[in-house]
C-alpha cells in the first residue's frame, strides 16, 4: 500500500516539475496578452486534475509496473536464462525471449502513455473521427514494439546504431511520398509523443541491462538507442496504417464502382484522409 | 501479459499481488482524470493562447513564447535529468571527461542545457513553419540529412546518447500544451489547415535535440 507520505511526495515532486511551465503561462498570459483567463475557475480544475491524475499515474506505475518490469528486463538479460556460460559469446536467437518481451513492453507501456493519448484525441477531433483514437494508439504501439524488439536486435549483435537510423530515415523519406498528405504530421509527431512517462524509464533499465550482461557490449556504445528506435518506428508504422486504410478504401470503391457501371454521374468521394469514405470496414479496431 | 511472462516464461510467483492490483487501479484511475484534466484545462489554454496570439499580431512574442514553453519545460524534464546523470557517469568511465564529482556535474548540466535549447530552438521553428506555411517533409528530410552529416562526423561515444535525447524531451505536459498551441495556431491563421499544419511542432522537438547533442560532443 503507498503510504500518505509517498503520495505527498510524488506529488510535491510532480507539482515541481509543472511549476515552469505554469510559470511560463501565467507570465505570457498577464504581462504580454495582458488578458485574464477566460473560465479562470474551469482552467485551475483542468489543471488540478491533470496534476493528481499524473500523481495516481506515477504511484500506481511504481507501486505496480515498473518493480517488475526492471526485475524481469534483468532476468531475460542474464546469461544464466539464455543458457550460456559467462563471457561465453552466445548466438543471437538464444535471445529470442528477450525480443517477445521486448515487443510486449514496447506494446504495453504505448497503449498506457498519456502524452499520446491527448495527441490521438486531438487527432479524432480534427479529423472528424476519420482517425480512430484506438487505431492510432495501436498502430503507434506496434512501431514503438517493433521498434524495440529490432533495438535488443541491435544490441545483442552489436550492429552500429546507425545504420539502422539511417535506413529508417530513408524508408520515412520515401513513404512520405506515398502516404496520404493528411497523415504526415501527424505521423511524425507520433515518433515523438511515444516515449515519456511510461516507456523511457522500463525501456532504459532494458538496454542498459542488456548491453551490460551481453558480452563485448560497452553500456555507453551500444546501452543508449533503444529509445531512439522506439521513436522512429512508429512514423513509418502510422504511415502504414494510413496507406492501407487509403489502399482499402480504395479497393472498396473500385468495387463499388465496378457494381455501379450503369449508373454513371455518381460523384466519388474525395480521398485525402485515411478511411474517411467506408467507415466501418476499413480501420483495425477503430473504436470511437 | 506482466503475469504471462511471470508464470509461464519465468516460471516465478507475482510478488506482492494485492501491491500490483493498486498499483494498476491507480494507474487506470490516474488516467482517467488525467484526460478530463486536458479536456478542461491544458487544450483550451494551450489553444485559447495560440489564438490570442494570432489576434495581437506580434511575431516576436510568438516567438518568445514559444522558445520559452520549449525551454522552460525541457530544462526540468525529470526523465532528461535521469538520463543525463546517467550518461555524465558512463562518460566519466569511458573516461570522457575527468571521473570526479565537479566535471560530471557539469557534463550533466551542459547536456541538459544543450537539449533544452535545442527543444526552445525547434518549437521556434515549428511555430515559424506554420506561419509561413512551409511543407514539413522537407524540413524533415533536411534534419534528417544533417543527423546523418553529423553521426559520420561526431564521436562514437556520443550517437547513441544522441538520438536517445531526442525521444526523453517530450514531456506528458508539454505534448498537449504544444499540440494545442499549434492546433490552435494552424486554426486560426487563414489559408491553414489543422490537420495538416498543426502537428508537426513535436516531431521537431524530437529531431533537432540529436543534432545539436552530437555538437555538443564534438565539442567537448
Amino acid at each position: 500500500m503507498p503510504s500518505f507520505a509517498e503520495f505527498i511526495d510524488v506529488f510535491l515532486a510532480t507539482t515541481r516539475d509543472v511549476l515552469p511551465i505554469v510559470t511560463i503561462l501565467v507570465f505570457f498570459q498577464f504581462a504580454i496578452l495582458r488578458q485574464p483567463l477566460p473560465n479562470p475557475r474551469k482552467l485551475i480544475a483542468g489543471f488540478g486534475f491533470v496534476l493528481l491524475g499524473l500523481v495516481l499515474f506515477l504511484i500506481g506505475l511504481e507501486q505496480a509496473l515498473f518493480p517488475i518490469g526492471r526485475l524481469m528486463a534483468s532476468q531475460f538479460s542474464d546469461p544464466a536464462f539464455v543458457g550460456a556460460a559467462p563471457g561465453e559469446a552466445v548466438d543471437w536467437t538464444s535471445y529470442y525471449w528477450v525480443y517477445a518481451f521486448a515487443f510486449c513492453v514496447g506494446f504495453a507501456t504505448t497503449v498506457a502513455e498519456p502524452s499520446l493519448i491527448a495527441v490521438a484525441i486531438k487527432a479524432t477531433e480534427l479529423s472528424n473521427g476519420a482517425i480512430g483514437s484506438w487505431g492510432l494508439r495501436i498502430a503507434v504501439a506496434l512501431g514503438v514494439a517493433i521498434g524495440i524488439a529490432l533495438g535488443c536486435y541491435r544490441i545483442v549483435t552489436g550492429i552500429p546504431i546507425h545504420y539502422f537510423i539511417i535506413s529508417g530515415y530513408v524508408v520515412v523519406v520515401v513513404q512520405t511520398v506515398f502516404a496520404p498528405r493528411m497523415i504526415v504530421p501527424l505521423a511524425y509527431d507520433s515518433g515523438g509523443v511515444t516515449t515519456s512517462t511510461v516507456t523511457v524509464p522500463l525501456v532504459a533499465a532494458l538496454g542498459f541491462g542488456l548491453a551490460e550482461s551481453v558480452p563485448g557490449r560497452s553500456t555507453l556504445i551500444d546501452g543508449f538507442g533503444l529509445i531512439a528506435f522506439a521513436s522512429l518506428f512508429p512514423i513509418m508504422s502510422v504511415m502504414a496504417y494510413a496507406q492501407l486504410a487509403e489502399w482499402q478504401a480504395k479497393r472498396a470503391r473500385a468495387r463499388r464502382a465496378a457494381a455501379q457501371k450503369n449508373t454513371p454521374g455518381k460523384n466519388t468521394p474525395g480521398n485525402d484522409g485515411p478511411g474517411e469514405d467506408v467507415p466501418g470496414d476499413d480501420v483495425p479496431g477503430e473504436a470511437t | 501479459m506482466i503475469a504471462f511472462f511471470e508464470l509461464v516464461v519465468l516460471r516465478q510467483p507475482i510478488p506482492n499481488l494485492f501491491q500490483l492490483l493498486m498499483g494498476f487501479l491507480m494507474v487506470l484511475a490516474g488516467l482517467t482524470l488525467f484526460i478530463q484534466g486536458l479536456e478542461l484545462g491544458l487544450f483550451p489554454l494551450g489553444e485559447g493562447m495560440a489564438h490570442a496570439f494570432a489576434r495581437k499580431g506580434s511575431v516576436f512574442w510568438l516567438i518568445a513564447f514559444a522558445f520559452s514553453l520549449g525551454f522552460g519545460t525541457t530544462v526540468a524534464e525529470p526523465a532528461l535529468i535521469a538520463i543525463a546523470a546517467e550518461a555524465a557517469e558512463i562518460a566519466a568511465e569511458a573516461g570522457v571527461v575527468k571521473k570526479n564529482e565537479e566535471a560530471m556535474d557539469s557534463y550533466a548540466l551542459g547536456l541538459r542545457f544543450t537539449v533544452a535549447l535545442s527543444v526552445g530552438f525547434a518549437i521556434v521553428l515549428g511555430v515559424i513553419r506554420i506561419l509561413k506555411g512551409w511543407p514539413i517533409h522537407v524540413m524533415i528530410a533536411c534534419g534528417y540529412v544533417l543527423v546523418v552529416i553529423m553521426t559520420a562526423i561526431a564521436p562514437r561515444e556520443i550517437i547513441g546518447l544522441a538520438y536517445d535525447s531526442g525521444g526523453v524531451t517530450t514531456s506528458t505536459i508539454t505534448v498537449p500544451l504544444v499540440t494545442a498551441l499549434g492546433v490552435g495556431l494552424a486554426s486560426s491563421i487563414r489559408g491553414r489547415n489543422p490537420m495538416l499544419d498543426g502537428f508537426g511542432l513535436i516531431s521537431f522537438a524530437s529531431l533537432t535535440p540529436m543534432i545539436f547533442v552530437m555538437a555538443y560532443g564534438m565539442v567537448i
